[in-house]
């Protein structure tokens, strides 16, 4: 049986590999980078308002803080409450040409053990969950000196 | 500029689990805050909620609620919903109808029976709600901001365990000592170490639970309060309801991002630091006037960055604050004489009220055990989820 894989959320990343890229906006008026995606209007309050368009965010970034999930995490998030509960880790990572920092859950395997403030991560696909027909993907962030 | 608004009457029900509805908590309250104020109820002009959600309905409601409850008397009536910020913008929708003579005496009513366990959006599938794709694509609950906080404190301060836990072991010794408190035993260092990590680094009980609770308060025109024979009421000097200012840099809940600072500099202060300024500024008050402040100990951790933000201290000397005994009972500074959230638990339309009732008690004196010595002039400091700013300065 074979899933179809389908993004978490429509337009929020691209692409594979090397080229995995999380997807912005930013504005054709006042250059305002918006992550998640702004599509409806520019939120600078003093810009008149330009065309959103799409743009891809650095791939690499330097950790910002980080902690985890010891305890399951309530519904829309999905786990399987027959399984044990296993801890994932959170990441909140600062990229320096966009001055914004991003959330996202770390690769599995990575413990806040592996972690310090300032390490440099990396975004890499990832999934989040699967159920019978479809394999959610998302975005996961890893510390560069990790091998795939 | 503004004029003072009089509070008249303050009342609580204890907060707990106590298995009942939010209305008879709000009412009990309700009427708490109108004996201590001597009014009746059918004098009241104006009611204003502070909104939950009732189960089963598909709204939020809370004014009309408390009203009917009450006995329907006419009253005007209003309800708002801002989050941890309800109450305070309840107190401050009850100040303007005052200020701008369309009522004189206005009660503000928070309650609510929360669920047990992590607070959780509603349900659907709600790509257009910020709160439902936290939890949907991150599983990132409110925990996991506070010890995203805790560790970046961590880093950038040095901050320790040691000093999150001396948070707790002062807001449950301070809880010991009011009765309205849901956790009323002291607690140690030791204890809160050996509870089970939650979220790295905080554990069980660096962090504040789910509650039910209400408060109530009775506000009037100094005027009304004078013709009320109160001479010398705790007056509301200041209600800060500020939104930030783009870009926001520091990491928010609910949200998964910041805004970038790539386009435009990030101007003067933080959004949190910015709701203690608007406050300080409308009441004409500076933070070395304080004789005690009511924050939002959402976590132990949380509530040293408020000292921070209040301007109790520089950046990143909020734990040497904590260390030099500032702001335990006793100290230049008493912050959280009530016991805080870390003694209550949240129920969120209540809290941001229930801390204007512990600066009245405290300016009133009236405080018991608790009692700061000789406290003239207080402040709260709360946030709300989405952007809502809840500060309140009160003094007598
Ligand atoms: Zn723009």
């Amino acid at each position: 049986m074979s899933r179809t894989r389908t993004p978490v959320v429509a337009d929020w990343f691209t692409g594979e590999g090397e080229d995995f890229r999380l997807l912005g906006t930013r504005c054709s008026a006042c250059a305002s980078v918006f992550f998640p995606r702004e599509d409806t209007f520019c939120r600078n309050p003093g810009c008149a308002g330009g065309e959103l368009l799409s743009a891809p965010l650095s791939r690499r970034g330097r950790v910002w803080s980080y902690t985890d999930s010891r305890y399951r995490p309530p519904a829309p998030y999905v786990s399987d409450p027959e399984l044990p509960w296993q801890p994932y880790t959170l990441i909140a990572v600062e990229l320096e040409a966009e001055r914004l920092v991003v959330l996202g859950q770390a690769v599995p395997g990575v413990s806040v053990a592996d972690l310090e403030v300032g390490m440099e991560v990396e975004v890499v696909p990832g999934v989040l969950d699967e159920d019978a027909d479809t394999t959610w993907t998302t975005w996961h962030w890893r510390p560069t000196g990790v091998a795939a | 500029m503004t004029d003072d608004v009089a509070v008249l009457g303050a009342g609580m029900h204890p907060w707990g689990k106590w298995g009942r509805g939010f209305v008879e908590y709000g009412t009990v309250a309700a009427r708490a805050a109108l004996a201590d104020a001597g009014v009746d109820w059918r004098d009241v002009d104006s009611v204003v909620g502070a909104d939950t959600v009732r189960g089963g309905y598909p709204g939020y409601v809370a004014g009309a609620t408390f009203a009917k409850a009450l006995g329907w008397q006419g009253a005007r009536v209003a309800s708002v919903y801002a989050a941890c910020a309800s109450g305070a913008q309840a107190v401050n929708a009850a100040r303007t109808q005052i200020l701008a003579g369309l009522a004189d005496v206005v009660l503000v009513v928070g309650a609510d029976a929360a669920p047990k366990g992590f607070f959780r959006p509603a349900g659907g599938d709600r790509h257009d709600d910020p709160d439902w794709l936290r939890f949907r694509v991150l599983g990132a609950t409110n925990p996991a901001y506070f010890g995203l906080y805790a560790r970046r404190r961590m880093a950038v301060h040095g901050d320790t365990l040691e000093d999150f836990a001396q948070v707790k072991v002062k807001n449950a010794a301070a809880g010991a000592l009011n009765p309205n408190a849901r956790y009323r035993k002291t607690v140690t260092a030791e204890e809160v170490a050996a509870s089970a990590v939650v979220a790295d680094p905080l554990r069980l009980l660096d962090i504040c639970a789910t509650s039910d609770g209400a408060a109530a308060l009775v506000l009037c025109g100094m005027d009304f309060a004078r013709k009320h024979g109160v001479r010398n009421p705790v007056r509301i000097r200041a209600v800060s309801t500020v939104t930030p200012t783009y870009p926001n840099t520091v990491l928010d809940l609910p949200d998964i991002a910041t805004d970038s600072a790539a386009v435009v500099e990030p101007e003067g202060v933080t959004f949190r630091a910015s709701i203690a300024r608007a406050a300080y500024e409308e009441a004409g008050i500076a933070p070395e006037d304080l004789s005690l402040a009511e924050v939002y100990d959402l976590s132990t951790a949380l509530e040293l960055q408020w000292y921070e933000d209040l301007g109790l201290c520089g950046e990143g000397e909020a734990a040497k604050l904590l260390r030099e005994g500032a702001t335990a009972p006793g100290g230049r500074i008493p912050v959280n004489a009530s016991g805080g959230l870390a003694s209550f638990g949240e129920a969120v339309p209540a809290q941001a009220i229930a801390q204007v009732c512990e600066l009245t008690w405290q300016l009133r004196g009236t405080a018991g055990a608790r009692q700061v010595a000789d406290a003239r002039v207080g402040i709260t400091a709360n946030q709300g989820l989405f952007g809502h700013g809840s500060s309140v300065i009160a003094v007598r």
